[in-house]
Formats: C-alpha cells, structure tokens, sequence
C-alpha cells in the first residue's frame, strides 16, 4: 500500500475549529435541550422525541409554518418576476448604469431593524407619510396594527422594497454577460422578444437567478427582525411567523425544549426545500 | 438571392463627426455579385465588421444606401433584409436541440412543420450534423456549435446573402481547415452569395474568388487572390498579403525610371514624374547570387521549405526567399529582382504601368 502524507489534515484543523465552535457546538446544545425538560436551576428531565412529536401535532405551530410559507411564497412570486423585470430594462452601458446601481443597492445597505423601525414610522395612521396618504387624503382605511390585512400588506411591501434589488443585480448581471451576437442572432433569426427572453436571456440568468432564489428563501423563510419591528407579530397572532413564534417561546414563555425542538425541525424544513431546490435546478447542467 | 449594391456609404460612431478620422468607413461604393464568394480582409478595427454590419443590418449606416437588386433596404431591419450571418462566437439557444436550433429561423416565419423538418435534415446532412439533431445543443463542442450557427444561416432557402465574421476564430487549428474546405463545398452547393470576414489571408485566400482589402474604413484593392499577390495596387497590400509581406523600398524617380541606393532598378514598367517613390518587390521574386545590386546576409530562418533571407542594403532591409542552400551570415552577395514583378508605388498607390498597356 501507497503511504500517503496525513499533514494535510492540520491545515483543515483551524477551519474545523471555527465550525465547531460557531456551528457545530451551539446545534449540540440546541440538540440537547430539544430531548429534555427543564425548569430552571439547571434541573434538567428527560423527555424524549415528546417534544417533537408534540409540537409536530401544536396548530400553534402549523399556524406559524402555513404563515411562513405564505410569506415566502409571495415574496418569491413578487421579487423574482419584479427583479428579472427591472433587470431587463435597466440600461446595459452609459451614464445611467451606476446611477441605477447605486439606487438599487441602497435598500439592501440599511440594516434590518433600521428598516423595520422606517416602515414603522412611515405607515402610522396620523403622522406617517404612508399612513397619513392612505386614511387623510386617499381615504382608504389603513391602520396595520388593527387590521391583518393591511400589516401582511405592509410586511410583504416592505420586503419587496428591500430585497427585490438583490434579484435585479444577479438577474442584470447575469444579462450583462450575454455577449451582443447572441442578440443580433436573434434578430436575423426573425426571433420575437418574448423567443429572446425564453431562449436567450433566461437560460443565461437561470444560474443566477438559483442563486437568487435560494438566497431569498434562506432568508425570508427565517426573517425576523423586520416583521419583529414593524408588527411584532400582530395585530393578534396575525404575522406571527416562525422565527418570531419561536423566540415568544424560547424567551418570552422560557420554553426551551419546545422551543430547542422548533428550532432543529425549522432548520431541517429550510435545509431540505434548498436542497430540493437546488437539486432540481442544476440537474440538467453537465 | 441577390445582388448586393453599396452605395456612396460612410458610417461614423460619432454622432457629429468632425473630420474624416471619425469616420469608422469612409465612403464605400462597392457592389457584390450574386452567388459570389467572397471574403473582406483587414488588420482589426479597419472597418470589416462594421460594414457586415450595415449589409445585415444590425447597423444604420450614417450616409448612404445598400441596395439588394436594385432595391433600397437601409431601412429594412435584419429579419426583413432575408439576410444570414455567423458569428466569431458560435451563438447557440442552449435549452434547444440541434434539431430546434436549426429549425429556428424557419419556426420563427411560420414555416409549416413538414418543410421545416425536410429543410433542416437536408441542412444537417450537408454538415454532417445528421447524427445530433436529438441532442441539446449546449454541450456540443465549439466546431460543432459554429457548425449549427452556419446551419441556421443556410436553412432558409432564399437568403440574400450569407456572412461570416470570423467564424473560425474560437475553433482549433486542426479543425479550421475541415471547416474552410466544407464551407467552400456549402458554397459551390447552395450557390448563396457568401461574404467572410477575416484577418486571416490564408482563410481569405482560400475561400474566395474576390478577396476585398480594406484599411482605416477604405477599400484599398479588390481582386482575385493571385491579383493580390501578383500585383497589389497599395503597399498595405503588398505587406499585409504573402508571407514576409512585400519589400517597400525607397526609390527616386528620374524620367520615370525607378533608382534605389544609386543604381537604375528596372521595373514592370515606367512611372509618371520624378520626386521620391516606393519600390515594391515580394521576397519570392528576388533572386541571389545574381543582379545588379550587392548586399550583406544579416539573418537566415529556415521556415521548412524554404529559407527566409533578411539582407542589408544601405539603410534597407530586404527580405528574399531562397529555395536552395544560403551563404553564411555576414557575407555580401549580389541579388537582383526580377524585372517583370518590381512595382513602383507612390504615396502607397501603384504607379508602374506595366509595358503591355504602356506601349
């Protein structure tokens, strides 16, 4: 048999570390408590799968999972079409390129409570400037923190603001590379625009645009500060979406195994629909 | 199918262009006959592509007209000009098959099935594409992708014209050949009028019957590969076709007689007045060990068959080719070129007659 030189494990030894110590350690311990019962004072019983199975059963749970999926799936089905349609009529070259990126990339620079705490303002009845529009001179009842209605409304508007630019620059990036005689092709070919959009320009964004997709999953399928912010949930249970259902269990009911449990089959749903996503997307790529 | 006229044509990038260096093509009246081939060659940047350009289209000239038979189209966009071009890069739709690809252009004009399918396995056979038109055309290789590029070029039946823009350039180099030669096959068979674009004189020499030089957005000489080499009417033609490129070397013109280093070189014939001139002689027609003139080895490449000589002469450097054995560097021998192939250029223009028409 060959001998082979192990020194190379030394070299993934401080990367291993730092997973372990910003990953893998803290999911033990959430692992950990999700198998148990405690009441404080480090007491600590053993309860099994119960709290799985228990909150697998919760229609508090089901709730806030069916409401993390309808805001995600209308996040999704508003920035993806939205983002690939600015893209495409963002200019390609001149004065007005970095003007239009600069203006795209500001929303995704504001830090997310900062947004929060914006949209908060900006919507209140009285003396918000959407809120006021809304009830004073367009007249239209709008008052998100009575109405659930109005809040998905501003929750969903208020994504849609701040995230949609991230689909616009991967999808114009992904158009920018196209080189001009896929273009003047298309053109001789006698192809219309919507040939060119379906034959060109979306197979050269489709890799871009997974990105984008998954990217916008991830992170609105775990949002939290922003609807945190803004509604806190309400009016009622109303927005209460996974993240901010977990967290009234883990900090303002000191659940934690329930709320340790929550968090490892809420880890494992966004693992696996990315997984799937991913998979079925690449699977025609060589 | 169609002959092709451009008329008075100048284009400029520039919307106010101020002098004629803004200009990209400085008035180009040239006309193209139907089912020729030819090719358009020229360094980079002289203008070549361009000029595809406002034949197909894609391009509005700035001043002038083209004319397919006599008809106006420079306000036709491209799929109106029933034009077909290929691209240096070989543009495929990635989600189609071959089989789609090439059926594209037809698809597009509401073809009926039935013809489009007889029409692409007619054009799939003519470039052996026959045994992939079921599968996805992103991961074919770059020839085979040129090749489906030129597919839907020539799969409709009444193109006007066929251009190719440097359409070699991304295949390997012991493809190219396999590629030229079938191109000038598709060529006798579908008798299109086909225009390749090139910097490549072996690719331009070898596919056309009418080759068009240009430089700096002017045509400079058109004519048949042999008329090129034979006898080019600019020194830029002279240099940029053959291989070393023809020796230019000063002259002054005494009674229309041409002298160079003080001695009396005889030409293909007389030139008109006197003042400072060019000499142009192709290395090929130079010989050594005999003539009038004497001149000093500097270096010896053996290219294969045959040596490339550089030799001093005064101030000039003078390229011969030699068949057989050559002295050794350093040495002075005298060499001589050959009367009937020695031109005379004047401000890069030809200005020898040769002594048939002088007579």
């Amino acid at each position: 048999m060959k001998k082979q030189n192990q020194k190379a494990w030394f070299f993934v030894l401080p990367v291993l570390l730092l997973v372990a110590f910003n990953a893998l350690i803290p999911m033990m311990t959430v692992v950990n408590y999700s198998v148990q019962e405690t009441f404080g004072n480090n007491l600590f019983f053993w309860e099994g799968l119960g709290w799985f199975e228990k909150l697998l059963r919760s229609e508090r749970f089901h709730a806030a999972l069916g409401r993390q999926f309808m805001f995600t799936g209308m996040i999704l089905a508003i920035e993806v079409p939205l983002g690939v349609i600015i893209a495409l009529s963002m200019p390609r070259s001149g004065f007005w390129v970095p003007v239009c990126l600069v203006l795209m990339a500001l929303p995704m620079l504001i830090p997310w409570n900062v947004v929060g705490a914006m949209w908060n303002i900006f919507t209140l009845p009285d003396i918000g400037l959407l809120g006021y529009l809304m009830n004073h001179v367009l007249g239209i009842d709008y008052n998100m923190t009575q109405d659930p209605f109005a809040a998905w409304a501003t929750i969903i508007v208020m994504d849609v603001w701040h995230w949609t630019s991230l689909v616009v620059l991967l999808s114009y990036a992904g158009l920018v590379s196209i080189p001009e005689a896929y273009y003047q092709a298309a053109r001789i070919d006698g192809a219309s625009n919507w040939s060119v959009f379906r034959h060109i320009q979306l197979p050269k964004m489709k890799q871009v645009l997974t990105i984008a997709i998954l990217l916008r999953f991830m992170d609105s399928f775990n949002i939290y500060t922003e609807p945190f912010v803004l509604t806190g949930g309400g009016p009622g249970n109303a927005t209460t979406l996974l993240s901010i259902d977990l967290v009234k269990i883990a900090l303002g009911q000191f659940d934690l195994g329930p709320a340790a449990a929550m968090s490892l089959i809420y880890f494992v749903i966004t693992l696996f629909v990315s997984w799937l996503f991913y998979t079925l997307m690449t699977k025609d790529d060589e | 199918m169609a002959k092709i006229t451009l008329s008075k044509l100048r284009h400029s990038y520039n919307p106010k262009p101020e002098g004629p260096d803004d200009y990209a093509l400085k008035e180009i009246d040239l006309d193209w006959d139907d089912g020729g081939a030819y090719a358009l060659l020229g360094p980079s940047g002289c203008g070549k592509t361009t000029l595809l350009n406002i034949i197909s289209g894609l391009l509005q000239p700035s001043q002038g007209k083209v004319l397919f038979d006599d008809r106006d189209v420079t306000a036709l966009p491209p799929d109106k000009r029933n034009i077909a071009q290929v691209f240096q890069f070989p543009v495929i739709y990635d989600t189609m098959t071959v089989f789609d690809n090439l059926a594209f252009p037809l698809r597009n004009r509401g073809v009926d099935e039935a013809t489009v399918g007889a029409r692409v396995h007619e054009i799939a056979e003519m470039l052996e594409l026959d045994d992939l038109l079921t599968i996805r055309a992103a991961g074919l290789s770059a020839d085979n992708k040129q090749k489906i590029s030129m597919g839907r070029g020539l799969v409709r039946k009444d193109v006007n014209v066929i251009m190719f823009d440097e359409p070699l350039t991304v295949i390997d180099p012991h493809l190219k050949w396999k590629l030229r030669s079938k191109l000038k096959e598709l060529h006798q068979r579908v008798r299109a009028t086909m225009i390749y674009v090139t910097h490549d004189q072996t690719e331009a020499l070898t596919f056309a019957d009418q080759v068009v030089v240009m430089k700096d957005g002017e045509i400079v000489q058109i004519g048949t590969p042999v008329e090129l080499f034979e006898r080019p009417a600019h020194t830029f033609v002279g240099h940029f076709i053959g291989s070393p490129g023809m020796n230019i070397l000063p002259c002054t013109l005494r009674d229309g007689q041409a002298w160079f280093n003080g001695q009396h070189i005889e030409t293909e014939g007389p030139a008109t007045g006197d003042g400072d001139a060019e000499i142009g002689v192709r290395p090929e027609h130079i010989s050594l060990g005999s003539g009038p003139l004497e001149a000093e080895i500097v270096k010896v490449a053996d290219v294969g068959r045959h040596n490339v000589v550089e030799l001093r002469l005064g101030n000039s450097l003078i390229k011969a080719i030699v068949e057989n054995d050559v002295p050794a560097t350093g040495t002075r021998v005298a060499i001589g070129f050959d009367p009937a192939r020695t031109r005379i250029y004047r401000g890069g223009r030809i200005a020898s007659q040769p002594k048939e028409r002088a007579r």
